[in-house]
């Protein structure tokens, strides 16, 4: 039997695996959480110190799906970053995840998404986005973009929200987007995510086999399997040494999909600087305008203050305090009391 | 009987320490610290009184008006007979000419002529040419109308006789680090004192007099207390989306961590999140509350609709946290700086699914205080949202407050928490398993043990946390949510109980309504018809609630609804027949009187006791008696 890879905590790959996944054979989402896994297992995180949240949905459910040993929360719809929030102002110690997607994080939750944004609450928050509601059966979502078909094949005509423009408009300071077929360029990027200090926003493209699937995309799937390889990555992840990718700057990729649009991945060219917010929305907009669709980490900002350097909040995590320590006692209730007099 | 007028119509008699009278301004024109002013000096007096603001949903320019009721006796519910009106808003006039009691006194203006058609025959008009004196004593428009206010509360000084001492003393502690104007108050309290020392009759016949000093009181709101509360039950997160009637509650708190919880590099031992709606505020708190912080989310009515989602998530997954509701006037957007106790059914079976929930409801900033504290407690060692719910009136209102005190032997409670040394003797960690048989099962804090972690879902889940959606596993969890439900109800506060020698009835109340009921009961026992007083504190409802309610063939609930919320929850959770239980309702936007309460009461009462207590009565059946105050 070969001897299974270990990590520096003497793990292996398995220890951050969780249960059995209940979504459709082939599911992008579940590539993705084989990428997290791979992430977590790389970086060493204990897995007790992982604590994975998630809304409702397909994607959501994925935090069932990996790192069984930490501690997750599946909320309400669309509400995750409030749970992340309030969880993270109580113990900033430990290492967030938060697992959304397009109906989830665009629709019901697009206030709670743009809020912790913000709020820069320290926490990777990955977008599994498929264009569609997948549990309630092929609605169309935020997402969508205009002229896709849906399964029974009626037209988007809503125009869509990029997340990505979004968060990078809201001042974001991680934003990136990847694609789940593309491992090689997923992982570094949730591997950056998780180091990053602050809301590290990843908007993943994750193919839904299910109800982007009309006539003739099961082969697209088959197509996009196939071709995952060759899909660019992003090299922009300056933070972490181990972190690396393999890339050849400058190529664009076109993807077919299920629905049978084909989708242009590009990978950020070296000349492109991920510090610079207004860099990086132009050439997103510019990549849009070209029908192309930009990939890797689009900007980073390191220096940024998160919540609690923000709050000024005490190193111990708020749960750990002793109660001596946040009750003042009854001496101050009596000198306060004179001041009510 | 104080307070009884049974003579005629004028109060010959003197009225010390005993009367009600109102100041009509405009808001925004710094009315506020002149009513908090003669508030002040009056409590210091050693006199009981109470302060009520009825103030608009608007910043500048709006009627407003402040209450306030002194009794020597201590009955300070809110009293719509007012002796006298301080009249200083001419937009409103007319309805408050129209409000004041045959007898009583207009203090008004009288730098323009009244218009004749707000001449009453019964009251007596007191003119002072307060805007004219502060034109020709100040400079600057905004000086000029900030002054009258201190100007008129130096009438009510010289009209009222309230301690002149006191009001020097409280401007000196107030403008201490403001010298300038420290000056000028002092300057616009002379001049009406001494404008109306030398043109009108004083004191009046209502006047204050000195009682014995009382240095057991302060004066307090209840969502001050409410975050005192907070503070000293070891509360580190408040998350909250600003309302009104709730958002001085975390104003205050955060004023007190700043204070208590802040080390002088800055550093914080507390976090107020600012929400962007009162569903992320309730998210964040099930956040908190789940990773081991004590947190909580002050709301009204309106919010609480928001969080439902979220409370039924908490209940269900078990997640320790502390709802404020401070109710005000609904439905919809309603009236939101006036009171009510609208939420009670909203609030006990809050969220969809089968949901019954722990809520507390404190009478007065006191109970706000104390029951802030148990309610972090009862949270965690029962693991759900526990409600405290007090209204606008509790919550805005400066009541006469007991001093708060605090017992330095308190330790907080937080329930059954396994850490490692617990986990390591088990064999495995199931989250919902009830081990001790109280329906309680022991939780794990995320990131102490992988042996203690487990996913929390909304989701169906069987006693060990996983997903189910087996008919047993997902019935046997739910079923113990009741059993837990049943070990928390002899946990909670008791209920108030004060029985009178041959009660003929009980009166039901909960929260605010406590002063109204009281005075009723005292108004009634003067007349010879005794009743016993329940005042529920928590919910669901101690088993003393259905002794009380057996025993007792008449029962009249005392609800600020329209729909007899708390008679509804009585009905619903005791074994009381639907039938006895009389309906005393409220919902005017404005604090329950006892005499509205009285109103509802005495007929049945006296066609009840009618040859019990004819003997006794002063007054004839039927006929309500007159209340000054």
């Amino acid at each position: 039997m070969p001897k299974l890879e270990r990590n520096a905590l003497g793990l292996t790959r398995m220890d951050y695996e969780g249960g059995m996944s209940t979504l459709c054979a082939g599911c992008g989402h579940d590539s993705i959480t084989a990428a997290v896994v791979q992430a977590f297992f790389e970086l060493a995180l204990p897995p007790h110190r992982a604590v994975k949240l998630s809304g409702i949905g397909c994607s959501s459910k994925t935090t069932a799906y990996f790192v069984s040993q930490a501690h997750g929360f599946n909320g309400v719809h669309g509400r995750m970053p409030a749970v992340a929030s309030g969880a993270n102002a109580a113990n900033r110690e430990l290492t967030y995840i938060g697992i959304s997607g397009d109906g989830d994080s665009l629709s019901i939750g697009l206030g709670q998404l743009c809020h912790a944004i913000r709020r820069n609450v320290n926490m990777l928050y990955v977008l599994e986005n498929n264009g569609v509601y997948g549990l309630t059966k092929g609605q169309f979502s935020a997402s969508t973009d205009v002229g896709s078909k849906s399964k029974k094949g009626e037209a988007n005509e809503v125009g869509p929200i990029d997340p990505v423009a979004m968060a990078l408009v809201l001042g974001a300071t991680f934003v990136a987007r990847s694609f789940s077929g593309d491992k090689e360029q997923l992982v570094p990027i949730l591997k950056a995510g998780i180091r990053h200090r602050g809301f590290a926003f990843i908007d993943v493209l994750s193919p839904c086999v299910m109800f982007n699937n009309h006539e003739g995309s099961t082969k697209s799937y088959t197509f996009i399997r196939k071709s995952k390889n060759e899909v660019v990555g992003t090299g922009f992840v300056p933070i972490q040494a181990e972190i690396s990718t393999q890339y050849e700057p400058g190529v664009v990729r076109p993807v077919t999909m299920h629905d049978g649009t084909t989708l242009y991945l590009r990978k950020v060219d070296a000349s492109y600087d991920p510090t610079d917010r207004g860099v990086a929305y132009s050439y997103l907009k510019e990549r849009q305008d070209r029908g192309e669709i930009a990939t890797g980490l689009l900007y980073i900002q390191e220096d940024s203050a998160d919540l609690h350097v923000r709050e000024k909040t005490v190193a111990t995590p708020l749960r750990d305090l002793p109660f001596e320590s946040l009750c003042p006692g009854s001496a101050a209730l009596e000198e306060l009391m004179d001041e009510y007099l | 009987m104080t307070g009884m007028d049974e003579g005629g119509d004028l109060p010959t008699e003197s009225r010390v320490n005993d009367f009600a009278f109102k100041v009509a301004t405009v808001n925004g024109t710094g009315s506020a610290s002149a009513n908090g002013l003669i508030l002040k000096v009056i409590c210091r007096m050693g006199i009981p009184v109470s302060g009520k603001n009825v103030f608009p949903s608007n910043i500048q320019g709006l009627p407003t008006w402040y209450e306030l009721r002194v009794s020597r006796e201590g009955h300070l519910a809110r009293t719509p007979c007012f002796d006298l009106i301080v009249a200083m808003n001419p937009s409103t006039y007319a309805k408050d000419v129209a409000e004041v009691q045959p007898g009583g006194w207009i203090l008004y203006d009288d730098s323009w002529p009244l218009s004749k058609t707000l001449i009453r025959p019964d009251v007596t008009y007191l003119g002072v040419p307060l805007a004219r004196l502060c034109v020709e004593k100040f400079t600057g428009a905004r000086e000029r109308v900030l002054m009258k206010n201190i100007a008129y509360a130096g009438v009510l000084v010289a009209l009222l006789g309230l301690d002149m001492q006191i009001v020097r003393d409280l401007l000196e502690e107030t403008f201490s680090r403001k010298k300038e104007l420290l000056e000028s108050n002092y300057v616009a309290v002379a001049l009406g004192y001494d404008y109306a020392r030398a043109h009108l009759d004083c004191p009046l016949a209502i006047r204050l007099e000195r009682m014995a000093p009382d240095g057991r009181y302060v004066l307090m709101d209840g969502n001050t207390a409410a975050a005192l509360g907070c503070v000293y039950a070891g509360a580190t997160v408040g998350a909250w989306y600003p309302i009104t009637p709730a958002t001085s509650l975390m104003d205050n708190f955060t004023i007190l961590c700043q204070r208590f919880r802040t080390d002088p590099d800055g550093t914080r031992r507390f976090s107020i999140l600012q929400a962007e709606d009162e569903l992320a505020a309730a998210g964040m708190v099930v956040g908190a509350g789940w990773m081991g912080a004590r947190a909580f989310t002050p709301t009204s009515g309106p919010g609480l609709d928001l969080m439902s989602e979220f409370i039924g998530l908490a209940y269900y997954t078990e997640v320790p946290c502390v709802f404020f509701d401070v109710q005000r006037t609904g439905p919809s957007t309603g009236m939101p700086t006036r009171t009510q106790q609208g939420d009670l059914l909203s609030v006990a079976y809050a969220s969809h699914g089968d949901t019954k929930h722990i809520a507390l409801f404190p009478a007065d900033p006191e109970e706000c205080f104390h029951l802030t504290v148990a309610a972090f407690d009862l949270a965690e060692c029962f693991q759900t949202p526990v409600f405290v719910v007090s209204d606008l009136d509790i919550g805005l209102n400066d009541w006469r407050t007991p001093r708060l005190r605090w017992d330095d032997g308190y330790r907080w409670d937080r329930g059954k928490v396994l850490g490692e040394p617990e986990l390591a003797e088990l064999e495995s960690f199931s989250r919902y398993l009830d081990v001790d048989g109280d329906g309680i099962a022991a939780r794990t804090l995320p990131g102490v043990s992988a042996k203690g972690a487990y996913f929390v879902r909304g989701s169906g889940h069987d006693k060990h946390g996983d997903y189910t959606e087996d008919e047993e596993g997902y019935q046997e969890v739910i079923d113990r949510l009741v059993r837990k439900f049943e070990t928390a109800r002899s946990a909670l506060p008791a209920p108030v109980i004060e029985r009178r020698e041959g009660a003929v009835a009980l009166l039901v109340c909960l929260g605010s309504s406590d002063g109204a009921c009281r005075e009723a009961i005292d108004l009634l026992a003067a007349r010879g018809l005794a009743m016993d007083l329940l005042r529920v504190r928590a919910f669901p409802f101690s088993r003393d609630v259905d002794v009380l309610l057996a025993e007792h063939d008449t029962v009249f609930v005392v609800d600020q609804n329209r729909d007899g919320q708390l008679r509804t929850l009585l009905v619903n959770e005791t074994s009381v027949e639907k039938a006895k239980l009389r309906s005393v309702r409220h919902y005017s936007g404005t604090p329950i009187c006892a005499l509205h309460v009285l109103k509802e009461v005495l007929p049945a009462l006296e066609s009840h006791a009618d040859g019990v207590a004819a003997a006794s009565r002063s007054t004839r059946p039927g006929e309500l008696p007159r209340l000054r105050a």
